[in-house]
């Protein structure tokens, strides 16, 4: 074993695992989730938690007891979260940061990173099914219900910049758009309809339907508790930082050639704008029924991701070939 | 979802959307709901036979704890009541006191349940600036009572505290600031998409069916049923103040939170009015301690609707019998009726929206085991199975309420 190759996979271990792997995505993801709580506080004339609050909240869930329902299938219920918050962790590892030249990236890890996106909905279905408890069970389904009909508008939304840049890796469409930033300005459209499903991807008001309190309790999370529950709560946090970095990689093409401090601190920017959007978001809406989310979906969301795929098309068809490398 | 086939769900007696303990036992096809048994009896408190071991006066204050929320409605019309038997009058300064008491007590009422309802359809910030907003009135409730609830102003023949006038011009200004924001509910209400949508056309009650299931207060003025106590049969001096009764023709949850709101502006001006036209004199006349025999039936527009008290007097310093019909035992027949074909989803709100006081309504408690037989407790079953249970447990009360014996020699 020479050198080279150790301080190769020492280095690989660094990235997957400190930064800008797991840890700075764990430490960063609840900071977004203090911020969220904070802006979410303020905007409801409350004070709000103190920073170290989403930490102490984690460190509190994982010293209580973990208790698993006598009826509940006890491996797919411990498998659930552990399979969500890897999943979760995974997606981020090909989603450019504040270069667009990252250290994994391959024709089509697009796809990789929806699908690993799509894998925490399975695995709160799973869990929440297994737990056989009622309020899960229609939890689980609702999870499933509001995940076909957001998935569809925010796949539309990403494949339109994707087919203008022609490429399948989210790393070549954040270098091409900040080649050719004036094109991100076509994909407006799709970047609301991104944040909207994202919203519903959270499950976070309006769309916090799978685990509306006043009605089914939990929903999925019911009768998780414990160490395991800390780790649903993360795997959300996770989600919504790898949901927004991946917002900012496909629509916000700002800051990426930056040099490494400023990129940074843009990229930070960036994200916590994502973040404190889809706060705003929360704060100012009501909870909709499932119906009323599905037509939402299928009714304007996803006719405008078409929408967003048309423009792209026309857009790749009819402007100068020699943007297009 | 669950293809064809039904399930049950428990909404209570334990449950986030529900704050207090009652039960609604869902069979749900998918989302829908295909039956509703709804079930009370798990805070039955015995108030009304526990005035009939108390003096009137004590009454009044253990009356006034039947509900948190409209306290000064359960004693005001417990007072006016007793005193049709005793055939006494408050003064009119007491009876605009009474009435801006109660006004205060509408306005605070509405506003925690328009909070409840943004709760119950996760527009938690509505809650959050409805509460913060009521805070105002319960400052002023403290101003003028001394309390926040409970605010034990009432006592036969009048009340116990004045209005001063510096308390006057405070009342004015936190009104002023009261209307602002209910101006500005008024414009979330009709104006919020996400809200409307949960609200219109959800919980829909025919003006027939408000009628036949006996529906009161602004869960039936939003069926368009106009009626209201407070016009229908004046009491305190509700004759004297001008005022329009709300009503909505949309049947619905949207109707109910209109109906609330408008009421709201309603209040400000009756209580600006009551507190410029306040007349001088006494706040209250000396009531007898002994109440003489005879009976009355106290009619009071409530909060949430009609509040009926029945007393019952038999010449003694104790009530012979005294009936309390809350509102809501009047409302939550028509929930089930609400409900028909409708989603899970819409079940807290419609439930909320009748705006609920379980405990008040509660008149006795069923023993129920998962899987048995369901019984009924008498008042003799119950003590004999007191003194069964303790005797069980060593401690012998079955001689407590016999005249004192000397123990017997062995």
């Amino acid at each position: 074993m020479d050198a080279q190759f150790v301080y190769q996979n020492l280095y690989d271990l660094f990235y997957m695992l400190v930064f800008p792997g797991l840890l700075f995505l764990i430490a960063f993801a609840l900071f977004a989730e203090y911020v969220d709580r904070k802006l979410h506080a303020r905007l409801q004339h409350r004070v709000g938690p103190p920073w170290f609050q989403p930490l102490a909240d984690v460190i509190k869930l994982a010293a209580k007891e973990e208790m698993t329902p006598r009826l509940a299938d006890r491996r797919m219920f411990l498998m659930a979260p552990l399979v969500a918050l890897a999943a979760t962790a995974t997606a981020f590892l090909y989603i450019p940061t504040w270069k667009s030249d990252i250290r994994y990236h391959f024709e089509g890890d697009l796809i990789l990173v929806l699908y690993m996106l799509t894998v925490p909905t399975v695995t709160f279905f799973l869990g929440g099914w297994y737990s056989r408890s009622v309020y899960s069970m229609i939890g689980a389904a609702r999870a499933v219900m509001q995940l076909f009909a957001y998935e569809v508008p925010l796949f539309l939304c990403i494949l339109g910049p994707a087919l203008l840049a022609n490429t399948w890796s989210i790393s070549k469409m954040a270098a091409f758009y900040q080649v050719h930033p004036a094109f991100a300005a076509l994909n407006i459209l799709g970047l609301g309809v991104c944040l909207v499903a994202l919203l519903g991807k959270l499950e976070r008001v309006p769309f916090d339907i799978p685990e509306a309190e006043t009605e089914i309790v939990a929903g999925s999370f019911t009768e998780y508790s414990g160490r395991l529950l800390a780790m649903l709560r993360l795997t959300i946090d996770l989600e919504t930082i790898v949901g927004a970095a991946l917002i900012a990689a496909v629509f916000l093409p700002f800051g990426l050639g930056l040099p490494a401090a400023a990129g940074f601190a843009v990229y930070l920017v960036k994200l916590l704008a994502v973040v404190c959007v889809l706060t705003v978001m929360r704060s100012i809406m009501a909870r909709l029924r499932i119906d009323q989310m599905i037509n939402l979906c299928w009714k304007v969301a996803a006719p405008l991701g078409v929408a967003q795929v048309l423009i792209d098309l026309v857009a790749k068809g009819y402007l100068p070939r020699g943007y297009l490398q | 979802m669950f293809e064809g086939e039904s399930v049950q769900v428990p909404v209570g007696p334990q449950h986030p959307a529900l704050k207090e303990p009652t039960s609604f036992m869902l069979t749900l096809q998918g989302e829908k709901i295909l039956q509703i048994a709804v079930r009370l009896g798990y805070n039955h408190r015995g108030i009304e036979k526990a005035c009939e071991e108390r003096t009137y006066v004590q009454g009044i204050y253990l009356i006034e704890r039947i509900c948190g929320i409209c306290s000064h409605s359960h004693a005001t019309c417990f007072v006016q009541a007793v005193e049709e038997i005793v055939g006494i009058q408050a003064p009119p300064r007491a009876q605009y006191i009474r009435t801006i008491v109660a006004e205060l007590e509408r306005i605070h009422s509405h506003l925690l349940w328009l909070g409840v309802a943004g709760h119950e359809v996760g527009f938690d910030t509505l809650l959050m600036y409805s509460w913060r907003d009521r805070e105002i009135v319960m400052d002023l409730l403290a101003l003028l009572t001394g309390n926040r609830v409970n605010y034990g102003i009432n006592t036969f023949g009048g009340v116990r505290r004045d209005i001063s006038p510096e308390q006057k011009a405070d009342i004015f200004t936190r009104l002023n600031a009261l209307e602002e924001r209910t101006k500005y509910y008024v414009s979330v209400a009709t104006q919020e998409t996400t809200l409307i949508n949960r609200l219109r056309n959800v919980g829909v009650l025919s003006p027939a069916d408000a009628v036949r299931m006996g529906a009161v207060g602004p869960t039936a003025r939003a069926s368009s049923v106009d009626r209201d106590i407070r016009r229908d049969d004046p009491y305190l001096a509700y004759g004297e103040i001008p005022f329009k009764v709300i009503t909505a023709d949309c049947n619905d949850v949207y109707g109910r939170t209109l109906v609330r709101v408008g009421e709201l502006m309603e209040s400000y001006k009756m209580i600006r009015h009551a507190l410029e036209h306040l007349p001088d004199g006494p706040i209250a006349v000396k009531a007898p301690r002994k109440v003489p025999a005879g009976e009355a039936l106290g009619r009071y527009e409530a909060p949430r609707g009609e509040d009926v008290h029945y007393v019952r007097g038999n010449g003694t310093e104790k009530p012979d019998r005294v009936k309390v019909r809350a509102p809501t035992l009047a409302n939550v027949q028509a929930v089930a009726k609400m409900l028909e074909d409708r989603y899970l989803a819409d079940l807290p709100i419609v439930v909320a929206a009748i705006d609920p006081c379980f405990s008040c309504t509660d008149r006795l408690t069923e023993v129920r085991r998962a899987d048995g037989p369901s019984s009924v407790l008498h008042w003799e079953q119950l003590r004999q199975y007191g003194i069964e249970w303790h005797r069980r447990h060593g401690i012998d009360f079955s001689k407590l309420n016999n005249s004192f014996r000397c123990p017997e020699d062995h």
